[in-house]
């Protein structure tokens, strides 16, 4: 037979298979303890959704064990291993797989055991939707209120509560109310809207696939109706285009591709970027892909870019748009959830792993320890297994990222042990706090040297110096910086460059001090960190403040030096001319 | 304008992701082939996330010697075609000493000519990472495998020792010795394959459709005539209509009865059937828990 295309196809499957292969995906997590039958309710799931094989369920009426009291227990359907046969719980996540005319589904099987918290996360992390599960004639447990708190901590938005086994409470009405008004109050704290209540039996089935006559005073959807139906919010392509590079591609000499996937929003030929960490700017050429160059890559398809400049880029840097750049810093506050057995230690350097990059990180402060099952804040100096805290972490290098909030996937990262190698902990980066603990911590060696206003007044200083202070933030180009130094001192500025590598988190305050001192300071940082730069402009005052772009200086240092100088004598600064008649000394 | 993607290029994107994370964390990566379905859906995966530069590391076949002779001939062409490196690993030594599935029973030959090749293989070759086409949904303790499955210097696995896995942020620090399996596919479903396989006109091997085999019936179970199959007393090969659902060893792999011929003919079918396609592979049902087994000994 030759190495042909398979036969193609008749007109009226190719109509059935237009429509199967047209299905949306949605991921959920389960989340329920040992008793309240999360693994029958998934089981009844797959069984009446045609997600289970007839073998498969041969097998189970062959299996030796049945722990429920129906004919066949559905919730050996999930239990895979055999360790958790023996002892009759889910220990770790399972994925399962069905379908239906509308939608194709991915659940994320989670035990809700306390000491699983960590499974419990690595479920939601992926998820769009969680399924918690409460037992009707247990009322709401503290383990109800964790699965809910874990999946709003990993940014889950829909929340569908199953109050299940209403049978054993003869579906009655008002136990189902009592538990709804207990927890959507628990929701709200959260900060959870419309989430969905549904009074269910999963063992026989009632409002899992169809409504059931049982709970006449329901009026809503089945469970499988309202996942069928819930709006997928998740849509990637609005965020800031964000492209990780996770390799470089170059089979010859004649090309050279950065792959990587489009993490959120959109990527498009002739689009400017800019590329982090240096800070350099290019454009894309081209969108390299099997079966073509295309126009556009969407979030979160696989592309292969080309730019039209030579540029030095590599595995962990990062293509934004220029105009919609996240935030560049060593330094920033995550909330943390620690999955492994030795507890997290403030003495220990990890491996941070974020987007494509991994680098050496240490937690430096831990802020507070939440108490999952009061959500309390209290005070912690370590966190254990299943312990979930808020921390101050500082990278080695500066990373590229946004609040987990924002943007799932440049906002989330994992801590990995570098002796064991080991995952050690999942980190969600929060929205800065101002003064962050991160802050505090760079700057308590600054905070000795805060003065007081002092008594010279600008005009006097003017009066001496024959020039206004000013803080002067260049791209990175030591060169370019230092030689401004020197020409300005030769007009007889009092001036001062800071061009090596200084601790971003400071600069503010240093910018804030040299020009109080009367002096023009000038900055060229290595990594273009827009919060610290917009917080610099603060504490200097805006008048003082001048930033050029890399795009508008010119290339050579001397006339760049004097594009800026010129900025300065329009702005006042500098008077016009020169001094000193030192110029060209 | 309609920015959804649809379930199959999302399932793309994330397999495509991870098949470029390993080739740039891991000093030698290798592609398990099995020449089935699942390995020509990830092979079709690797040309595209590594386009237009060809794939970056081999493609490993583990062959027991009791493959279907068109599953070798199509390994040949194929990769022959695509211009993919090949490296085929039989375990001689187990060969030499007349390993057969007739004469050990279905787990000790899968052992030794499956198992113990796949090893030697891997240290062999000194691959750090090896991807494989296992689906989670094939098996109930594939459920649980992460994406990077760590393997011990021995190549086990120990499900209660798995890093946690969240995100897109996947954890390949070994230490020497230690591998990682990767499984790129593993959110796909059966369906998804078969989708993906007509969509982008992928070949696959002409035993998955449906013609006139001569076949030996076993109660529910058809045999291929190949490899000289003992026969049973009175038990005579007959021509069926029949195709297989996944390809294994000839001795090992049950028919399925089909008229599927046609890639939609086998997603109508499977759109329709209530039987998973492992049912027809001896070695998952040899005792309770095999799978799972298999895989604490290195297996896939």
């Amino acid at each position: 037979m030759p190495l042909a295309e398979a036969p193609q196809a008749v007109p009226d499957i190719e109509a059935f298979l237009d429509q199967d292969r047209h299905k949306d995906l949605l991921r959920f997590t389960t989340a329920g303890s040992v008793d309240d039958g999360k693994s029958t309710l998934i089981g009844r799931l797959l069984y009446d959704s045609r997600g289970v094989y007839e073998d498969q369920i041969a097998a189970l009426k062959r299996s030796t064990v049945n722990r429920s009291t129906g004919k066949i227990d559905f919730s050996l359907l999930t239990d895979g291993l055999r360790a958790e046969r023996e002892q009759g719980i889910t220990i770790d996540v399972a994925y399962r797989y069905f379908a239906t005319s509308k939608r194709k589904f991915i659940i994320a099987d989670t035990p809700g055991h306390e000491q699983y918290t960590r499974n419990m996360a690595t479920g939601a992390s992926t998820a769009d939707l969680a399924v918690v599960l409460i037992d009707a004639r247990n009322g709401v447990l503290s383990q109800s209120r964790r699965h809910a708190f874990i999946a709003t901590l990993l940014g889950i938005r829909h929340i569908l509560v199953t109050v299940n086994k209403m049978d054993l409470v003869d579906f009655r009405e008002d136990v189902f109310e009592r538990i709804r008004e207990e927890f959507a109050s628990h929701l709200k704290r959260l900060g959870v809207e419309g989430a969905r209540f549904i009074p269910i039996c999963a063992l026989d089935g009632d409002n899992v696939i169809a409504r059931s006559a049982r709970t006449p005073w329901y009026r809503g959807e089945s469970l499988l109706e309202y996942l069928e139906s819930v709006p997928l919010d998740g849509d990637r392509t609005r965020g800031p285009m964000r492209f990780p590079v996770q390799i470089v591609i170059r089979p010859g000499l004649d090309f050279r591709g950065y792959a990587g996937q489009v993490v959120s929003g959109v990527i498009r030929r002739g689009d400017p970027v800019m590329v982090l960490p240096s800070g350099r700017a290019s454009r894309i050429k081209s969108l390299a892909a099997w079966g073509g160059d295309v126009a556009e890559v969407i979030a979160p398809m696989p592309a292969t870019v080309c730019l039209e400049d030579e540029l030095d880029v590599s595995r962990g840097d990062m293509l934004v748009h220029p105009a919609e750049a996240p935030r560049v810093s060593r330094h920033f506050e995550a909330a943390l959830v620690w999955m492994n057995e030795q507890p997290l230690r403030l003495d220990r350097p990890y491996l941070l792993k974020h987007t494509t990059q991994q680098l050496r990180a240490n937690v430096i402060a831990i802020a507070h320890r939440v108490n999952i099952n009061t959500l309390a804040q209290e005070p912690a100096d370590a966190l254990e297994l299943n312990e979930i805290g808020r921390v101050a972490i500082e990278t080695a290098r500066p990373l590229f990222f946004d609040a987990y909030r924002a943007n799932r996937w440049t906002g989330s990262f994992i801590l990995i042990d570098p002796i064991g190698n080991s995952t050690v902990a999942a980190g969600m980066i929060q929205e800065p706090e101002r003064p962050t603990t991160a802050d505090r911590a760079a700057r308590s060696a600054l905070l000795e040297l805060e003065f007081q206003a002092g008594r010279l007044t600008p005009a006097e200083r003017f009066a001496r110096a024959g020039h206004y202070p000013a803080a002067i933030w260049l791209p990175a180009r030591r060169e370019l910086a230092y030689l401004l130094e020197r020409r300005l001192f030769q007009r007889g500025c009092q001036v001062h460059a800071l061009a090596e590598d200084v601790e971003s988190a400071i600069l503010p305050e240093l910018a804030a001090l040299l020009t109080a001192a009367g002096l023009i300071a000038i900055f060229s940082v290595s990594n273009p960190d827009l919060a610290e730069r917009e917080r610099a402009k603060a504490e200097v005052g805006g008048g003082r403040f001048f930033h050029f772009e890399a795009q508008s200086l010119a290339a050579n240092d001397e006339e760049a030096v004097r594009q800026i100088c010129a900025t300065l004598e329009d702005h006042g600064v500098l008077l016009q001319g020169d001094l000193s008649g030192a110029e060209g000394i | 304008m309609n920015q959804r993607l649809t379930h199959l290029r999302l399932l793309e994107a994330e397999s495509i992701h991870i098949l470029r994370e390993v080739a740039a964390e891991f000093a030698r990566p290798v592609m398990l082939y099995s020449i089935g379905k699942d390995s020509s859906v990830m092979l079709r995966l690797a040309q595209k996330a590594f386009y237009p530069d060809k794939i970056p590391f081999p493609l490993l076949h583990v062959d027991t010697g009791y493959k279907f002779q068109e599953m070798i001939e199509f390994r040949d062409r194929y990769t022959a075609q695509i211009g993919v490196r090949l490296i085929v690993h039989q375990n001689r030594r187990a060969l030499d000493e007349g390993a057969n599935p007739f004469r050990l029973g279905t787990q000790k030959c899968c052992g030794l000519l499956k198992t113990r090749a796949l090893l030697e293989a891997l240290t062999e070759g000194g691959f750090d990472a090896a991807f494989g086409g296992a689906r989670r949904e094939e098996e109930k303790s594939r459920a649980k495998e992460r994406v990077y499955s760590f393997r011990d210097a021995l190549g086990q696995w120990d499900p209660k020792n798995q890093r946690p896995e969240l995100w897109n942020l996947f954890n390949g620090r070994i230490d020497k010795g230690e591998s990682i399996r990767v499984f790129p596919l593993s959110n796909w479903t059966e369906l998804d394959v078969w989708h993906y396989i007509h969509l982008e006109r992928i070949a696959v091997v002409p035993l998955y459709f449906a013609k006139l085999r001569e076949m030996v019936v076993r109660g529910e179970t058809l045999i291929p005539v190949e490899h000289d199959i003992p026969l049973a007393p009175g038990e005579r090969p007959q021509w069926v209509m029949c195709r297989m659902r996944s390809l294994g060893c000839a001795p090992c792999t049950g028919a399925v009865l089909s008229e599927a011929d046609t890639v939609p003919k086998i997603i109508a079918e499977l759109a329709a059937l209530r039987r998973s396609e492992r049912e027809n592979r001896i070695i998952d049902h040899d005792q309770e828990g095999s799978m799972e087994l298999k895989k604490r000994e290195g297996y896939f």
